[in-house]
């Protein structure tokens, strides 16, 4: 570029995406800002435990087949360091057009861009039951952060429960830890996942290790049951049983002192909408997504997305589309793509990316969350953990026709306006709303994202001698 | 209450990575034992088995996600500080609340 304004590129994210982007970024010349939220690199997915505290696990040990994923994708950060401007424990609370808001260690900064590559990640999505915010309930994704960032359990003897692959995965990476596992309850029926198949092979060797864990669990006298629906997780101040129906419809009950619960991942979207990307109602990921390109470009000029905060596609993908969105920036900055014989080209990775897309596909079909389970719901069922709304007062608002979209059911009940900011509970409420109406969930409306998008303290906000400009040093010379 | 099993008595149980050094934090004013590296969630769950009480219902909470987005392990220090129990490693000597002194009203209701 041979304007007077340096371009400043920024990345939000430093798993594998944001990672893989940096990389593609640096070998071109360029010196990128990566913001992370988390202490360490890795994202959720190659989560490292806390360095210098003593951990001594192998990556073998942590991470398993994904080992040597995990370790390159480490690996290739760590060299990128001195390359780059790494600012970890730092949460992008809001963007705007040209600038994001961040907070590190109670700090503000605003930090300016020219061209933003957004790699959020996902979080579990959650339906509700009776007990869910009972202590002992965690999800799929913070059982396996116990695990592997603090070598815990999340107890004594724990029932798996909801569905998705990360449901088998992390049943055995506890049962591997010597952790009791109770039972597998996937709510999944196992037909519609041998129907799956097909699509499933599109991938081969992540077929393989889901049907490794399986059959792991089955040798070592794990209880796995199917096509199951839950119906409550009881005890008094913490998790002491759950009870669930079998597809006969008999009642069960398996004692337990915790539950991992899950239905698959959801992206985190909010910065996007914050940056005023346009959003299409995905009817794979059940929900709302920022528009992007085959290359990642959203619908804002200097805007770009890659990995699972842009639709759930899992790590190898997001490696992929890291690199493919940095390529992309690179396209419009008009700097040659850098020359590595062991990188894939745009082509190459764009048709890699379709073959994961057909293989998520198949993912998504068999281990689709149970549908129209809204209207079941009870009315004492607490859907918005922070602020404890219940089934029952959404219901009575929707029903006494005060809301048919889900920002007015926001503002008259408070639903997702609670810390959490409708991540645990705004699929909830869609889905509430869905069932109440007759509405397809396309239809209820998109759950708008707010500033700050995580709780900060309120002096950065308001003071003036708290907030501290850091001006850049990223050109492209 | 319990007629069969015992309960038990801490949440997280561990099962891995145990040689780190002990580190020591007051937890409700007594002082107790947790290993280098822990979040203070970690060190939180592995003597009881919740990290907070509802503002609303009184009910326990124990935490949810563990990576900062359910935003259900805030808890406070003696100093007032308002700490995010699974993001917030443990330092020696830290003074951590998961009791507050309005516990018994809230418990009164009224709030909904």
């Amino acid at each position: 570029m041979s304007t007077g304004t340096p371009s400043r590129i920024v990345i939000v994210g430093a798993g594998p995406a944001g990672i893989r982007a940096a990389q593609t970024l640096v070998a071109a010349g360029l010196r990128p800002t990566v913001l992370d939220e988390n202490a360490r690199w890795g994202g959720q997915i190659y989560r490292q435990p806390a360095a210098g505290a003593g951990f001594s696990r192998t990556k073998a040990a942590l991470y398993g087949f994904e080992a040597k994923k995990a370790d390159a994708v480490h690996r290739a950060m760590a060299e990128l360091l001195p390359k780059i401007d790494y600012r970890p424990d730092t949460l992008a609370w809001s963007c705007e057009p040209g600038r994001l808001d961040t907070l590190r260690e109670g700090r503000e900064a605003s930090v300016p861009w020219s061209h933003l590559i957004i790699a959020s990640g996902a979080t579990d999505r959650i339906v509700p039951l009776p007990g869910w915010t009972l202590p002992g309930v965690y999800t799929h994704g913070g059982a396996q952060v116990a695990l592997k960032a603090q070598g815990c359990a999340i107890g004594q003897r724990t029932v798996f429960a909801g569905t998705g692959p990360l449901l088998y995965l992390v049943a055995y990476q506890y049962a591997k830890a010597g952790a009791q596992v109770a039972a597998v309850l996937d709510t999944s029926p196992f037909a519609r996942q041998a129907s799956c198949a097909p699509k499933l092979l599109n991938q081969p060797g992540t077929f393989a290790k889901g049907v490794y864990y399986v059959a792991w669990l089955k040798a070592h006298g794990v209880r796995m049951e199917h096509g199951v629906s839950l119906a409550a997780i009881e005890g008094d101040e913490a998790v002491r049983h759950i009870r669930w129906h079998s597809a006969d419809g008999k009642e069960h009950a398996i004692a337990c002192d915790a539950v991992g619960l899950g239905y698959g991942l959801r992206p985190e979207t909010q910065l996007a909408d914050l940056a005023g990307c346009r959003f299409a109602f995905d009817a794979l990921n059940r929900c709302w997504l920022p528009e992007r390109d085959a290359s990642g470009r959203s619908s804002v000029p200097g805007v770009y997305l890659a990995g699972d905060g842009a639709g759930i596609a899992g790590a190898d993908a997001a490696e992929l589309a890291g690199r493919r969105a940095a390529l992309a920036v690179l396209e419009d900055l008009g700097i040659a793509a850098p020359r590595d014989a062991h990188a894939p080209d745009a082509n190459a990775i764009e048709k890699q990316l379709a073959r994961i897309a057909r293989f998520r596909a198949g993912i998504e079909e068999a281990f689709a969350p149970p549908a129209n389970c809204a209207a079941n719901w009870p009315d004492d069922l607490t859907l918005c953990r922070c602020e404890e709304v219940d089934a029952g007062t959404l219901r009575s608002c929707i029903r006494n026709g005060f809301a048919s979209d889900v920002n007015r059911l926001k503002a008259l009940t408070r639903i997702g306006m609670g810390r959490c900011q409708g991540r645990m509970c705004g699929e909830s409420a869609a889905a509430l709303l869905s069932a109440e109406t007759g509405k397809p969930l396309h239809e209820v409306g998109r759950l708008r994202s707010q500033a700050p998008i995580k709780p900060i303290p309120i002096s950065p906000m308001l003071f003036d001698d708290g907030v501290q400009v850091i001006e850049e040093e990223a050109h492209d010379e | 209450m319990s007629t069969v099993t015992p309960q038990p008595l801490a949440q997280l149980v561990r099962v891995a990575e145990t040689a780190r050094a002990r580190v020591s934090f007051v937890l409700d004013g007594v002082e107790v034992q947790a290993l280098a590296g822990d979040t203070i969630l970690t060190a939180i769950l592995t003597q009881q088995r919740h990290v907070r009480r509802s503002e609303f219902s009184g009910e326990p909470r124990a935490g949810f996600c563990l990576i900062g987005a359910c935003q259900d392990c805030w808890v406070c220090s003696e100093d007032g500080t308002r700490l995010r129990a699974c993001s917030t490693p443990l330092r020696e000597g830290m003074r951590v609340l998961t009791r507050f002194h309005t516990d018994s009203e809230m418990n009164g209701g009224g709030a909904r």
